[in-house]
C-alpha cells in the first residue's frame, strides 16, 4: 500500500522543500514515514478553516490557562501566548528507548564526575581531562570541595538538548544543568493538544507525561536531609522580573509547595527558615532556580539581593538540601561538554549510547587555527552562555561579525568552542494555512533522585522563522508537543 | 491527615503584606473617587462654601496629600487627583500600587482577580479615560468605581476564604474605618458647629453630599426617612452595625478578619493586639450617640483613627515584620 501523501495533503504541503536535512514526517523520496500516516490523514481530511479554528481554540486555551509570558515594555502587562505550533512531533517507541538509556547513562556519569571533581579529582590525576579546563571554568566553585551532598546527587534536574542529524541519529548538542526551563510549556502543550486533537491523540496511544510534577516532588523529597521525614520543600525563585517566573509559579503550584524568594528566607544557627504569618518555619529542601552567583551574598556575589545570607553555610552543615547543588555549572560548560564521552567511559566503563556533536576546543592551537580559517562554516559559542546568546552562526553571518568573533576568540580562547553547522531535522509546521518545514530540537527532562526518571518526550523547540536555526524562546523560537508512541 | 492536603494554612509574610496593601490601595482609590465626585457636584451650586474651601476640605478628608494645593483651576486639580501617577494621593497611584502588589503575588489570587485588576489599570491609563474626563467626568469616575466593585465581587467569589482572603478583608476594612473617621472628623465642624445657620437648601446638599461620600444616602433614608439631621448622620455612619460603610461595621469586619487569621495559625497573638481591637470594637458597640454628642465628637473620631493606626502596627509587628529573635523565642 502506498504511503505517498493523498492529493488533499499535497495541497496542504504545497511547495514543501525536502533537502539533505532529515524531515521528521517525510522520507527523502517524499513518502510519509509510517508513524506519521495517521496525522497526515487527519490533516488531509480536515476542511481548511477547521485547522484555523483549531488553532484559534488552542490559542484561547493557552490564554485562559495563563500560559503566557508578560511583556512589561510599552504594552504594560500585555500577556502574550508563548509561540507554539499545532502539529505534534512524533517519536517512535524504539527511538525513545534508546534515548532513555543514553540520557540515564549521561546523567549518571555527570553526577560521578561532579562528585569526583569536588573530592579527590581522580579523573584529573589520571589525565583524562586537562586540569586547567576544570579550574579555569567560572562555574567551578571551590567552596564545594569536600562537601558532602545528600545521596551524592549533584544534578537532580537536567535538560539535555538533542538534535537529529541527516542519518536520523539523535545526538546531544548540550546539557543544561543550571536552571533548565521549559517544562511548564511541555506540560501545557500536552494539555492543549489533548483538547485540540483528542481522537488523533487517543488513536496514537501517546505515552503520558502529566506526572512530571509528581516525579519532581518525589525526587526533591528523596534528597531531604537525614532525620527530616516530613521535609518542607520550597522553590526558590528570583521573582516576578525573571523571564521564567511563570514556570516557577506553575511548578510550585503543581507540586503543592511554597514559592519563595530570597527575602522570605533567613538563616539562624545554620538552619534556613522562611518567614510566615505563623512565625518562622524551617526549610529542608530548596529547589533552586536562582543562579549560584546570586544565591548567597556571604559566599558568592555580595551585591545580590536575590539570595539568602548564610544559605551556603546551612547547606554545608547538612541542614538544608539545595538542588541542583552549587557548582554544577561546571558540567554544562560547553568546553567540558566535549569531554563527556570520555567521562562516560571513565566512570561507567561503557561506550556512550548517544553521541556528542563534534566540538573544537579553542584552547588547542591546531583546532583554533582550523576554526579561525573556517568561521563561515562553523557555529561558535561562548562556553557559559545560554538562550542562544553569544553565538555566531557562520553561514548566516556577515564578514564583520566573523571578524569580531575572531578577535574575541584570540583574546579569550577558553571562553569559546566551535561546532560544525548542523543541518538538523525539520518538522512540518502550520504556517498560515499550509505546511512548511522548520528546524526542531528536543529537550527531554531527566530527574535524578533515588533513581533516574525521564518523562517520555520533552519539549520540542522550533525555530519558527523560515530558515532559522535558533530555537530559543528568547529569540523567536516556539514549541511543539512531543508524542512518544507506545 | 488527609492525603495530599497541605497542612499548613499560613502563608509567607511577604504575601500577606502584598494582599493587604493591594486591598488597602483599592479601597483608598474608591474613597478618593467618590469624594471627588461628591465635591465636584457640590461645587456646581454657587451658594454655601467657596470652591476653594471645598477643595481644601476634600484634601483634608483625604489625609492632606501634598502637591495638590488649590491653584484656581478645578479641572486641572481634579485631573491631577485622578491621573497624576506620581502623586501618592491620586487615584492612578493607588490603582498602580494595587496592581503592582497583586503582580507580586499573582499565584495567590485567582486569574479572574488578576484580569479584573489589570483591566482597571488599563482603563485608567487609556487615552479613552482622558477623553472621558473632558467629556463626562462623572461617567469616568463611575466607571472606576464599577471596576473596583467588580474586583471585590470577583475576589469574594473566586478566592478561597483562607488566610489570604482574610488579609484582604483586613486591609479593606481597616482602610475604610480610618478613611470614614477622617471624613467625619473633617466634616464635623461644618455639620455641628453652626446651629445658627438657617436650614437652607445648601445645608441639605452638604449633608446629602457627606452621605453620598459613603454611598449611604439611600440606606440612611431607609433607616431614618428623608429627614436629615447632623446627629443622625453621625449615628448612622459611626454606629450602625448593618451598613457596610459605617465605621462600626468596618471595625466588626476587622475583628473577624484578625480572629480568622489568628485561628489559622499556631501562635497566640500578643495581648496588645487582642486588647486593641477589643477596645475599639467595644467603643463603637457600647457608646450611644447621645454620649458622643454630649462629649467631644471630634476627639472621639480622632481616637478611632489613632486606634486604627495602632491596630495596623500591631498586626504588622506580629504577622509580618517580626524580629527573628522574637520569633525564635517562641
Amino acid at each position: 500500500m502506498s504511503t505517498s501523501p493523498p492529493v488533499e495533503l499535497e495541497a496542504l504541503f504545497g511547495d514543501y522543500p525536502l533537502d539533505s536535512a532529515f524531515d521528521e514526517m517525510r522520507e527523502g523520496s517524499g513518502e510519509l514515514r509510517p508513524h506519521y500516516r495517521a496525522l497526515a490523514e487527519l490533516l488531509a481530511h480536515l476542511p481548511p478553516d477547521e485547522l484555523q479554528r483549531s488553532k484559534q481554540s488552542a490559542d484561547l486555551a493557552f490564554l485562559t490557562q495563563g500560559i503566557t509570558f508578560t511583556v512589561y515594555g510599552r504594552d504594560e502587562g500585555t500577556e502574550r501566548i508563548f509561540p507554539y505550533d499545532l502539529l505534534p512531533r512524533l517519536i517512535t517507541s524504539a527511538e525513545w528507548d534508546k534515548l532513555e538509556s543514553g540520557l540515564t547513562q549521561r546523567i549518571t556519569a555527570l553526577n560521578h564526575f561532579l562528585r569526583d571533581i569536588y573530592s579527590d579529582a581522580k579523573i584529573l590525576n589520571d589525565l583524562v581531562i586537562p586540569r586547567e579546563l576544570v579550574y579555569s571554568c567560572k562555574q567551578y566553585r571551590r567552596q564545594m570541595r569536600g562537601l558532602q551532598v545528600p545521596r551524592n546527587v549533584y544534578i537532580a534536574v537536567i535538560g539535555s538538548d538533542l538534535l537529529r542529524l541527516n542519518n536520523g541519529e539523535f545526538v546531544v548538542l548540550e546539557d543544561n544543568l543550571r536552571v533548565p526551563s521549559g517544562v511548564s510549556y511541555m506540560l501545557t502543550n500536552r494539555r492543549v493538544m489533548k483538547r485540540t486533537f483528542p481522537k488523533l491523540f487517543h488513536g496514537y496511544g501517546v505515552r503520558p507525561i502529566e506526572h512530571y510534577p509528581q516525579l519532581l516532588l518525589a525526587t526533591l523529597r528523596s534528597l531531604a536531609p537525614e532525620g527530616r521525614p516530613e521535609p518542607n520543600i520550597v522553590l526558590l525563585t528570583p521573582g516576578v522580573f525573571n523571564s521564567a517566573y511563570f514556570e516557577h509559579t506553575y511548578l510550585a503550584r503543581q507540586m503543592g509547595i511554597d514559592l519563595v524568594e530570597g527575602r522570605d528566607l533567613v538563616t539562624h544557627d545554620n538552619i534556613v527558615y522562611m518567614r510566615t504569618t505563623d512565625g518562622l518555619k524551617r526549610v529542608d529542601v530548596i529547589y533552586r532556580r536562582v543562579d549560584d552567583d546570586f544565591s548567597d551574598p556571604l559566599i558568592f556575589r555580595s551585591d545580590s539581593i536575590l539570595g539568602c545570607a548564610g544559605l551556603f553555610n546551612a547547606y554545608r552543615a547538612g541542614n538544608v538540601t539545595v538542588t541542583n547543588a552549587f557548582g554544577t555549572g561546571l558540567a554544562d560548560d560547553k568546553a567540558l561538554y566535549a569531554y563527556v564521552p570520555r567521562i562516560i567511559r571513565y566512570y561507567l566503563d561503557e561506550e556512550p549510547i548517544i553521541s556528542n556533536v563534534e566540538t573544537f576546543i579553542l584552547t588547542e592551537e591546531k583546532e583554533r587555527r582550523h576554526v579561525l580559517a573556517n568561521l563561515d562554516k562553523l557555529v561558535v559559542k561562548a562556553v557559559g552562555e545560554s538562550g542562544g546568546y553569544g553565538m555566531l552562526i557562520g553561514p548566516h553571518s556577515t564578514a564583520k561579525q566573523r571578524e569580531e568573533f575572531a578577535a574575541q576568540i584570540e583574546a579569550n580562547p577558553r571562553n569559546y568552542i566551535a561546532q560544525p553547522t548542523l543541518d538538523f531535522s525539520r518538522a512540518p509546521c502550520l504556517i498560515g494555512n499550509h505546511l512548511e518545514p522548520r528546524h526542531v530540537d528536543l529537550r527531554p527532562y531527566i530527574l535524578f533522585g533515588d533513581k533516574v526518571n525521564i518523562v517520555p518526550g520533552g519539549l520540542t523547540r522550533v525555530a519558527l522563522e523560515k530558515g532559522s536555526l535558533v530555537v530559543n524562546s528568547s529569540q523567536g523560537g516556539g514549541s511543539k508537543d512531543t508524542w512518544v508512541l507506545q | 491527615m488527609k492525603l495530599g492536603v497541605r497542612e499548613n494554612a499560613t502563608m509567607l509574610s511577604r504575601v500577606a503584606d502584598s494582599l493587604y496593601w493591594m486591598s488597602r490601595y483599592l479601597e483608598r482609590a474608591e474613597n478618593t473617587v467618590r469624594q471627588l465626585d461628591v465635591t465636584m457636584s457640590l461645587m456646581l451650586d454657587p451658594g454655601g462654601a467657596s470652591v476653594e474651601s471645598r477643595w481644601k476640605r476634600l484634601l483634608s478628608s483625604l489625609g492632606d496629600p501634598a502637591g495638590l494645593a488649590w491653584n484656581g483651576d478645578l479641572e486641572s486639580m481634579a485631573h491631577s487627583l485622578i491621573f497624576d501617577g506620581l502623586n501618592p494621593g491620586s487615584v492612578t497611584f493607588c490603582v498602580d500600587a494595587a496592581r503592582e502588589n497583586a503582580r507580586q503575588v499573582r499565584e495567590e489570587i485567582s486569574t479572574e482577580q488578576w484580569q479584573r485588576l489589570n483591566r482597571l489599570f488599563h482603563q485608567i491609563h487609556s487615552p479613552q479615560a482622558e477623553a472621558q474626563f473632558r467629556s463626562s467626568t462623572g461617567d469616568l469616575m463611575a466607571g472606576i468605581v464599577d471596576g473596583i466593585h467588580l474586583f471585590k465581587g470577583v475576589s469574594d467569589t473566586t478566592m478561597i476564604h483562607g488566610q489570604g482572603w482574610h488579609f484582604i478583608r483586613l486591609g479593606r476594612y481597616l482602610e475604610r474605618a480610618y478613611a470614614t473617621a477622617t471624613l467625619l472628623e473633617v466634616y464635623q465642624p461644618d455639620l455641628f458647629c453652626a446651629p445658627e445657620r438657617e436650614h437652607s437648601g445648601y445645608q441639605y446638599l452638604e449633608q446629602v453630599g457627606l452621605l453620598r461620600c459613603c454611598t449611604a444616602f439611600e440606606a440612611y433614608c431607609q433607616v431614618y426617612t428623608a429627614d436629615i439631621s447632623a446627629d443622625r448622620i453621625l449615628e448612622f455612619l459611626l454606629l450602625n452595625r448593618d451598613f457596610p460603610h459605617a465605621i462600626r461595621y468596618a471595625v466588626d469586619c476587622v475583628r473577624s478578619a484578625v480572629d480568622a487569621i489568628q485561628r489559622s495559625g499556631a501562635r497566640r497573638p500578643p495581648e496588645e493586639l487582642i486588647a486593641g481591637i477589643g477596645r475599639l470594637h467595644a467603643m463603637l458597640g457600647y457608646t450611644s450617640i447621645g454620649e458622643i454628642l454630649a462629649g467631644n465628637p471630634g476627639a472621639f473620631l480622632h481616637s478611632i483613627r489613632q486606634q486604627c493606626i495602632a491596630i495596623h502596627e500591631l498586626v504588622y509587628r506580629f504577622y509580618v515584620h517580626y524580629s527573628i529573635q522574637s520569633a525564635l523565642a517562641v
